[in-house]
């Protein structure tokens, strides 16, 4: 088996496992965090692909590996903000989960805050 | 004997994905998407992007995961109040079942892949040489494909105002982050005073070379914004108030000279972002040159996140 194709199934494996996690985390942090496993799944993904088409004296298309750059760093961009907003309600209320009805001990949470 | 390596490489990635997602403690499992975004980079020199391996020792694994373990450990505390709402045991299945069919239907398409794959390596290495620069990814990200170039440094911006507009209203215009006090004959501020010189040249060096060779503005500015924020945690100075004009300035500069020099190209050789005949190397160093102190204060400014404190400390 290539290193591409290996590392291509790897990345497959990769997205389902952060998309489990997605579904199944209640914990916003942890949703983030889950979020960006399925975030470098789909990257190495593509850049499995982007090792297929290696030629011309380089070792990989040169076009997607450069989209991955400018992607990682847009990642990087959307997780601060996801965390900022996150720690924005955290100081504001004590609490940071996504239900509309909060768990009975947020109220001694908040009040401890 | 690489297969093996490969094969390990891959069963440890897995397992660390694992772990990140089904660990009990969030700071446990931000460890483990630590090492698991290090092993990212081996994968990465595996498939030949070796600039995509310094960017995700960087950023992916670095800085995201610097973030993420300051806000899971401020978050500790809400922790206990999500153990309870584990979601039933069908939905867990239901997930599970929805993640598998995704997983397989990628690997099909994995497995069914057309061969010969397609590639614009050629076209790449038959068009570099109007851009005068020697490495292939520099030549994308600047000159064929520097349209993406430009709107990922607005949207590092945006996405920097973003955070900064969560400020709350006492702290707005004020100093982001945590004062933070260490002891100045410690351990901390010793190596905040003998690191940076040493992390401020390689962080120039791979910058300088990211025209010839992997390397380049995002993998420096991530080192030079690590030094600035090891300095800033060791109490050496202080994060400046993000009403400071100099600092709005700089981080602004990036783009717009980005910008300018598009519409320079759009007046002297009929499109927007595209450059003179021989013109080109000056103007993408320019654009780099430009994009340095820009990139290098958004990646550091967004870690210390929304302005906590007033204007004076």
């Amino acid at each position: 088996m290539t290193a591409g194709t290996l590392f291509g199934l790897c990345a497959a494996v990769l997205i389902g496992v952060g998309l489990y996690g997605l579904i199944v985390n209640p914990h916003p942090l942890r949703k983030i965090l889950a979020f960006n496993v399925v975030g470098s799944g789909v990257f190495l993904l593509f850049g499995a692909i982007a090792h297929r088409g290696a030629g011309a004296g380089m070792g990989g298309d040169p076009v997607p590996q450069a989209l991955l750059i400018t992607g990682i760093v847009v990642a990087f961009s959307a997780t601060a903000l996801a965390v900022a907003v996150l720690l924005r309600l955290f100081d504001e209320t004590g609490s940071v989960t996504l239900s509309s009805d909060p768990p009975a001990n947020a109220g001694n949470d908040s009040g401890g805050n | 004997m690489i297969e093996v390596l490969n094969f390990g490489l891959a069963a440890l990635i897995l397992g660390l994905a694992v772990w990140a997602i089904v660990a009990r403690e969030a700071p446990a499992a931000v460890v483990g998407f630590i090492v698991y975004g290090l092993l990212l980079t081996l994968v990465w020199l595996q498939l030949r992007g070796i600039d995509v391996a310094l960017t995700e020792a960087a950023i992916g694994g670095g800085l995201t995961g610097v973030l993420l373990i300051s806000a899971a450990v401020r978050l500790r505390s809400t922790e206990s109040a999500f153990r309870a709402q584990r979601p039933a045991a069908s939905t867990r299945w239901l997930a599970a079942v929805l993640a598998a069919a995704v997983t397989g239907a990628l690997a099909i398409c994995v497995l069914a892949l057309p061969e010969p794959a397609p590639t614009l390596a050629p076209e790449v290495l038959a068009n570099m040489a109007v851009t005068e620069v020697e490495n292939p990814i520099t030549a994308v990200l600047l000159a064929f494909r520097a349209m993406d170039t430009l709107l990922e440094a607005i949207v590092l911006v945006f996405a920097l105002i973003g955070v900064w507009s969560l400020a709350p209203d006492l702290a707005w215009g004020g100093r982001p982050g945590p004062l933070q006090v260490a002891d100045p004959n410690g351990m901390l501020a010793y190596v905040a005073r003998v690191l940076p010189p040493i992390g401020i040249v390689a962080g120039i060096y791979i910058f300088w070379i990211g025209a010839d060779h992997p390397g380049g503005k995002f993998q420096g500015a991530t080192i030079l914004a690590a030094m600035w924020l090891l300095v800033m945690m060791a109490g050496l100075a202080d994060a400046p108030p993000v009403s400071r004009r100099w600092l709005r300035w700089l981080l602004v500069a990036g783009p717009l000279v980005f910008i300018a020099i598009g519409v320079v190209g759009a007046v002297t050789a009929n499109a927007f972002l595209a450059y003179p005949q021989g013109f080109a190397k000056p103007l993408i160093l320019a654009i780099e040159f430009a994009l340095m102190p820009t990139l290098t204060l958004v990646l550091g400014l967004m870690l210390l996140g929304a302005p906590r404190r007033g204007k004076s400390p």
